[in-house]
């Protein structure tokens, strides 16, 4: 099993250790509520060392990101970060991920889910060969450190010389956190303000230490992988392997804004555009349970006496406090307030449609 | 750790002998592997249970475990604060967060269970 550079500092802060995509990661530390509230309502640091990083370098780097994904990457100048996916030519997920512009046209950063990362360098290798470019993963030699919550920038300003004000949202610099090379990027998977912080120093710890120091008496709490994925759900981020898949299109998983058929031709994008003209058979929606009880991935689900679907993520949300999740369910299901049932257990209890996200935070 | 005073199931249940009565709840390690206990479900008083029936369910945020009785009998109270306050299995999984109250059917069905000790050696055990 694989560890982050971080692993002693969590087994130090009495971590709950379990493995995920081959690599040992907290899963919580004070508990999930508790964490879960903190990036909502003050700030939460996670270690998310285990995401792949993979470079696409060369003079036709940008025609290559254009042609692995269906959002526009043109669009993006130096420093500018954008949410998209690696399609398949059927318009599925080979994953969904970042795209850091470093450079135009020449050098892009993707970053991508840990337990994706080989199968997505392989794919990006492959898939890249007619053009001039070098592909290179360099998950192992990053580390990755992601500050949410409301107080984010509070905590992370007096540690670096970077102006955090003038940084907006998908965007992202170079500096110094902690005396330590970084890049910082105002992204994250919670539904709040934040910073995600890559380094290629040894020693990481460093960083999370100043942060923990700084952010600790203003209520920053270390989050695991658990309350990741509460805080994600609720603000409708998507989950490989869960709500999207090599089996679910692009347009079906509800992401028609990430696919831009202006730009030109990209994988997938022959099957997405039949599919936006014919219209989609089933689409992925939000839900929660009117009666009472938790749906959990797999779970069966029921319209009209038979099994339609099946629960893609479920769970209890801690900030809206209710038990929801997502589904694919038939069109004609679809529409907000229409009830369906799902097998929790040994009972059939009721769900309903509901508009998403789950939790949007206030704009400032 | 574990009170001296309690008798221990495989399944991490803990029961408390009280005359003819047992009470019965889920040990600080299962409240540790569960995490944050947001709903329990409960039996119905007068629920006859033959020992490692379901006795009811407890559902964290991350997942759902099934409560088994240690012993048989039949349930004559179950825990009403555990609706409003889940969380007492988590604060007080060996006190106020108990869960049921079982009329014994044979007593020395008790003896099949662990003392302190021995589940203590028992989670060692499994922690390896």
């Amino acid at each position: 099993m694989k560890k982050t550079r971080l692993n002693a500092v969590h087994k130090e802060a009495g971590a709950r250790m379990v493995e995920f995509a081959g690599f040992e990661m907290p899963v919580e530390y004070k508990g999930i509520i508790d964490e879960h509230l903190a990036v909502r309502t003050r700030a939460g640091l996670f270690d998310v060392s285990h995401m792949g990083e993979i470079i696409v370098e060369g003079p036709e780097a940008l025609a290559c990101v254009q042609y692995l994904t269906p959002n526009d990457a043109g669009k993006l100048g130096p420093g500018q970060v954008q949410y998209t996916a690696l399609t398949t030519p059927e318009g599925t997920f080979v994953d969904d991920m970042l795209v850091y512009c470093l450079s135009v046209p020449d050098k892009y950063l993707l970053v991508v889910n840990a337990a994706n990362t080989d199968k997505d360098y392989a794919w990006v290798k492959e898939k890249s060969e007619p053009f001039q470019v070098f592909v290179v993963n360099r998950s192992d030699e990053h580390s990755q450190l992601a500050l949410q919550g409301p107080l984010a920038q509070e905590i992370l300003q007096p540690l670096t010389e970077l102006d955090l004000g003038q940084m907006k949202s998908f965007t992202f610099a170079f500096g110094k956190v902690a005396g330590i090379e970084c890049l910082v990027s105002r992204t994250g998977y919670t539904g709040e303000d934040g910073f995600e912080i890559y380094t290629l120093a040894e020693n990481p710890e460093v960083i999370w230490k100043a942060i923990m120091a700084e952010g600790g008496p203003k209520g920053l709490l270390p989050v695991g992988l658990g309350a990741r994925d509460t805080l994600r759900l609720e603000a409708k981020l998507m989950l490989y392997g869960n709500d999207i898949s090599d089996r679910t299109t692009v347009l079906e998983a509800d992401l028609k804004w990430i696919v831009k058929f202006q730009k030109g031709d990209f994988l997938g994008r022959a099957i997405l555009e039949k599919q936006l003209q014919e219209g989609l058979k089933r689409k992925l929606v939000g839900f929660e349970m009117v009666d009472k009880g938790i749906a959990r991935p797999h779970y069966p689900v029921f319209a009209g006496g038979r099994q339609v679907s099946e629960v893609c993520s479920g769970t209890f949300a801690p900030y809206v406090k209710k038990a929801i999740g997502l589904v694919y369910l038939p069109v004609e299901l679809t529409e907000i307030g229409t009830e369906f049932e799902i097998g929790v257990r040994d009972r059939k209890l009721k769900a309903r449609v509901i508009p998403t996200p789950f939790y949007k935070r206030e704009k400032k | 750790m574990y009170p001296d005073n309690l008798y221990y199931s495989k399944d991490h249940e803990w029961l408390r002998l009280e005359g003819e009565e047992a009470v019965v709840g889920i040990t600080d390690f299962a409240q540790k592997q569960l995490g944050d206990i947001i709903y329990v479900d409960l039996p119905q008083p007068g629920k006859v249970l033959e020992a490692h029936q379901t006795v009811g369910s407890v559902e964290s945020v991350k997942s759902v475990s099934d409560v088994y009785s240690p012993v048989s009998g039949e349930v004559v109270a179950v825990n009403s604060e555990l609706s409003q306050s889940p969380d007492l299995i988590n604060k007080d999984p060996h006190g106020q967060g108990w869960i049921v109250r079982l009329k014994i059917k044979d007593k020395a069905e008790v003896n099949n269970l662990m003392k302190a000790a021995e589940y203590e050696k028992y989670l060692e055990g499994l922690e390896h």
